[in-house]
């Protein structure tokens, strides 16, 4: 009986333990999700089917600390009037706003890259789209694992 | 930080014609996102450098849109194609309607 009663009192303990991990756990913000960035990119671009491929997102696998999380996106580009990268959009999908930056470039640019540092939440996906001279889309993601989050939580 | 933010550029001077050079930059500024809060529970305001402009000869060849997940401190680097002799120009603006300016020259051979 005894026996009993202690089992019951650790289940009661684990039960508590476990709700209390589950509140620290959840976000104390409004994150943003997938369903965040698919809706920026549709505002954007609209129902248009982005390809894969052209794009080279360089992001580290694993970030130490996410309020400095190096990240270079470059387009591979011939970079001429009739056939450039016009627009390159970065969204992330655990911060709590999706957009991180969008950069415009222009034939003078000579190379679609560009490289910047930012801040991340959480480990999350960097999703990135390229717009090119003729409309075509291009896009490109890589999960970034974060050690430390990065927004002042 | 209630310093002025000093922008920094790092910008080669000399380079040959249909040379794609890099252009290094980076601002002292905080980034404040919006969404932290104070010690009173008040959240901070945003105030973030939302824009980044590079231009040549008055034409801008690149530009930036930074939301509030750019680091503080933001650096920034670019290419750009020397075709001929002239001056950059980078402006970044400040949510509170601020401009911070920096120059550099460009001589090509």
């Amino acid at each position: 009986m005894a026996q009993r009663a202690a089992q019951t009192r650790r289940e009661t303990l684990i039960a508590g333990m476990a709700s209390f991990a589950a509140a620290a756990i959840a976000p104390s913000l409004a994150l943003a999700d997938a369903a965040a960035v698919e809706a920026e990119i549709k505002k954007l671009y609209g129902d248009k089917k982005a390809e894969a491929g052209r794009i080279k997102l360089d992001v580290p696998q694993i970030a130490e600390n996410g309020l400095v999380v190096p990240i270079n996106v470059e387009v591979e580009s011939p970079m001429t009037a009739a056939d450039h990268v016009k627009s390159v959009h970065v969204f992330a999908d655990g911060n709590p706003l999706p957009g991180i930056v969008s950069y415009r470039f222009t034939p003078e640019s000579g190379r679609a890259a560009a490289s910047a540092r930012m801040r991340l939440a959480q480990t999350q996906n960097i999703i990135c789209i390229a717009e090119m001279a003729d409309g075509k889309l291009f896009t490109a993601r890589s999960e970034v694992k974060v050690t430390i989050g990065g927004c002042g939580g | 930080m209630s310093n002025k933010p000093t922008p920094r550029v790092r910008v080669p001077a000399n380079a040959k014609k249909d040379e794609i050079i890099e252009i290094k930059t980076l601002i002292s500024h905080e980034m404040e996102s919006g969404q932290r809060r104070s010690a009173d529970g008040k959240t901070i305001p945003r105030k973030i450098i939302n824009t980044f402009t590079a231009a040549f000869n008055g034409k801008v060849f690149f530009e930036a849109t930074w939301h509030p997940s750019v680091s503080a401190n933001p650096y920034q680097s670019m290419f750009f194609r020397a075709s001929e002799s002239g001056e950059f120009a980078f402006s970044w603006k400040d949510d509170d309607g601020s401009v911070y300016e920096s120059k550099a020259k460009l001589t090509v051979a």
